[in-house]
């Protein structure tokens, strides 16, 4: 009897077994799904955003014979640099392109030819001019920033057997084929999306003055947060006494990391532009800012580096006489010191891609010039790339997706210098 | 089912046989039968001593009326099963409860007739005075030579690195750990054997010269032979220093101490000369304790 009932228990283990190891493949294959959806979106995102993106860092330029006379310039003095500086750069490129296609009558046609150059690329000739006075009233040979809707074109021919169908009729697109089968066109890498500000016309605008803007931003954002959220961290918690004041902050300072950022910047408005009546659209201000929004963050994830920081330590710093002071100085905050660097970047790659509050605040405005510090208006990439998803031109679509791979690109590095951070300081005990 | 009814039924009967005999083994009275101290809790020429010292965490008591002197040049063992209150008793001779929010310690402590709990007190100078080493080795995470020299930088005992690396030297020395390590001075203290970590932090504290040296369990966490060489140090530290030492080893008791105190419950039961206690031990608990009748 002893020996079957120990037979009818091996049996029911058996039998339970199979089903449990079952249950245990399913659970396995929920995860694996999870992450196998998770990756399916995340290529199909950047399959998205390069493909549509990465011909935003070529820009086609068209070959002309300019002659840069004085009379079409209409400059008298050529020492004069108002003269230089106000010339009629955009005659000499429309001459030079009259006389490229010589058979184009009426004012339409005409008007339609001019665009084929970036309205834009008076300003390259003039930089030209302005480095080097002697070739006026020669020929030059200049390659010009072609229009951003014949860049478009341009681009798709070089892809075989679509159909074009953005704005350049047949007879531009006639146009466009002699330059080109002539050799007149070419396409460079785009370094004018690299150091240009926003523009109207989508061949002239870069992402200078976002990048810019999110930096001196960043920096108001890191200079205020980090020494704030890691004081506020360390009194918490190896000061603050443990009673209903404290809790009641604690609990604060966690419903506030999932305040939704707008809220920030509504406050934002009202305390700082408000209140203390500063500018709009400044890094500073977004700083501030993007600063309320990052403190909590920080706070919560130094209090957690703060407390691994292993008790062992803490005596042995108090029990050779060491003050609290010493013993947060020397030990606690530089053990705690790769725990609360990373929560600081992982905090500002977050402020780095937020948008709302810096819309409440002005920084959404149109700004050409490139900001030169915290107090010059700018905008940030992430309401770069807003503006431009807005735009009806087709041109800014690319650029839109090139913005995004640019942000993207930051956000790696900067969790990448998180991880990096926190292996290089990271010390054994 | 009867087989395993009637397994059952002898594992039951097995406890209890075990559960009696250990009441008839030890004859246990309860915490409140126990009055007073037996033995000899005082000395003439004490550097510390503790008067009535009750300790509380938060509403339970840990420590009950405790008195008990160290004196000078003396290596006091206190002895006892876990939880009686010896390491808590020890802790509070350098204030290091402070540390804990719901502890309270009530009595009178002194260092050299010195009341250590005194408001108007700073802990750093007390802490300067009365050095603690701990259970597990907690070397800082820095090279050897700055684990020693952190003390005395921090109490400003010298601003030259020549009388620096003379402490370091004399304390290492002194913490017979100097020839295994003068060559790597630099290197890691984490980066030590346990043996070693110990013996660095036994370096470390001595570096500030205490009076008096307290050590919870220092080789709990240390193989036989690294306790040896411990236990062979505490003997030279005490030419030098008071030693106040936890232990969980009644043989390192009777190794190293001059005196053994012996916890039970939060009480201090007894407190002879090391040899008295381990021969001739005057209370029945003191005595059930160190045949090993339970602990």
């Amino acid at each position: 009897m002893n020996s079957t009932e120990k037979m009818n228990t091996i049996d029911l283990v058996n039998k339970n077994l199979a089903k449990r190891y079952r249950a245990e493949k399913r659970f396995k294959a929920y995860g694996i799904a999870s992450i196998g959806f998770g990756l399916i979106c995340l290529v199909f995102l950047f399959t998205d955003i390069i493909g549509k993106g990465y011909t935003a860092f070529v820009q086609s330029y068209i070959q002309l014979e300019v002659n840069l006379d004085a009379d079409t310039l209409d400059i008298s003095d050529p020492n004069d640099p108002n003269q230089i500086a106000g010339a009629n750069y955009i005659g000499v490129v429309k001459k030079a392109l009259r006389e490229r296609f010589p058979d184009v009558s009426g004012r339409r046609d005409k008007r339609k030819l001019y665009r084929l150059v970036s309205n834009g690329s008076g300003f390259d000739l003039r930089k030209m001019l302005e480095a080097d006075p002697s070739i006026l009233n020669t020929k030059q040979t200049v390659w010009l920033i072609a229009d951003d809707d014949i860049d478009t074109y341009i681009k798709s021919a070089a892809k075989d057997g679509k159909v074009f169908t953005g704005r350049v009729d047949e007879q531009a697109q006639g146009w466009v084929k002699s330059l080109m089968d002539n050799d007149e066109v070419e396409t460079r890498f785009n370094t004018v999306f690299f150091t240009n500000g926003d523009s109207r016309e989508p061949e002239q605008a870069g992402i200078r003055g976002a990048i810019m803007g999110s930096l001196f931003t960043m920096f108001v954002t890191l200079i205020l947060s980090f020494p704030i959220g890691v004081a506020a961290a360390v009194y918490l918690e190896e000061y603050a006494p443990k009673n209903k004041w404290t809790d009641l902050i604690e609990v604060n300072i966690n419903n506030l990391a999932a305040v939704p950022s707008i809220i920030f910047g509504l406050l934002g408005v009202a305390i700082f532009i408000g209140m203390f009546g500063m500018q709009r659209s400044l890094p500073l201000v977004g700083g501030m800012v993007l600063t309320l929004m990052t403190l909590p963050t920080i706070i919560i994830s130094s209090r957690a580096a703060i407390k691994a920081v292993p008790p062992s330590i803490r005596e042995a710093a108090l029990g050779i006489g060491a003050s609290k002071m010493q013993m947060i100085l020397h030990h606690v905050l530089p053990l705690a010191m790769p725990g609360m660097l990373t929560g600081a970047i992982i905090g500002l790659a977050q402020a780095l891609g937020e948008t709302a509050p810096l819309l409440m605040i002005g920084m959404v405005a149109f700004i050409v010039d490139i900001p030169g510090g915290v107090a010059d208006p700018a905008t940030v990439l992430p309401v770069q790339i807003f503006l431009w998803s807005d735009s009806p031109e087709r041109a800014f679509v690319e650029r839109t997706s090139a913005a995004i791979m640019v942000l993207l690109g930051f956000l790696i590095i900067m969790n990448a210098l998180a991880v990096w951070l926190r292996k290089r300081l990271e010390r054994r005990w | 089912m009867e087989a395993t009814a009637s397994v059952d039924n002898a594992a039951q009967a097995e406890e209890n046989k075990l559960k009696t005999m250990k009441e008839e083994v030890i004859a246990q009275p309860s915490v409140d039968d126990i009055q007073g101290t037996v033995g000899t809790p005082f000395v003439e020429n004490a550097k510390m001593s503790m008067r009535n010292v009750n300790v509380y965490y938060a509403e339970k008591q840990a420590i009950f009326n405790v008195g008990l002197d160290i004196g000078k040049n003396e290596v006091v063992a206190m002895i006892g099963p876990s939880g009686c209150g010896k390491s808590t008793f020890l802790r509070c001779m350098n204030r290091m409860n402070d540390t804990i929010d719901i502890c309270k310690v009530e009595g009178s402590l002194t260092l050299e007739g010195q009341d250590i709990y005194d408001p108007k007190l700073d802990v750093v100078p007390l802490r300067a005075r009365v050095g603690m080493v701990f259970q597990k080795p907690n070397p800082f995470p820095k090279s050897i030579y700055d684990n020693v020299a952190y003390g005395p930088r921090i109490h400003g005992l010298t601003n030259r690195k020549a009388e620096l690396d003379e402490i370091v030297e004399t304390s290492l020395r002194k913490a017979s750990l100097w020839d295994e390590v003068k060559d790597r001075l630099h290197a890691p203290g984490t980066g030590l054997s346990g043996g070693q970590q110990q013996r660095l932090c036994i370096a470390r504290t001595i570096a500030v010269s205490p009076e008096v040296i307290l050590m919870d369990e220092p080789c709990s966490a240390l193989d036989p032979i690294a306790t040896a060489k411990i236990e062979e140090l505490i003997a030279e530290l005490s030419e030098n220093f008071t030693i106040a030492i936890v232990t969980h080893s009644m043989q390192q008791a009777a190794r190293v101490s001059n005196r053994t105190a012996y916890f039970h419950l939060g009480k201090l039961i007894e407190v002879n000369d090391t040899e008295k206690v381990f021969t001739n031990p005057e209370h029945e608990l003191t005595e059930a304790y160190i045949t090993g009748r339970f602990g």
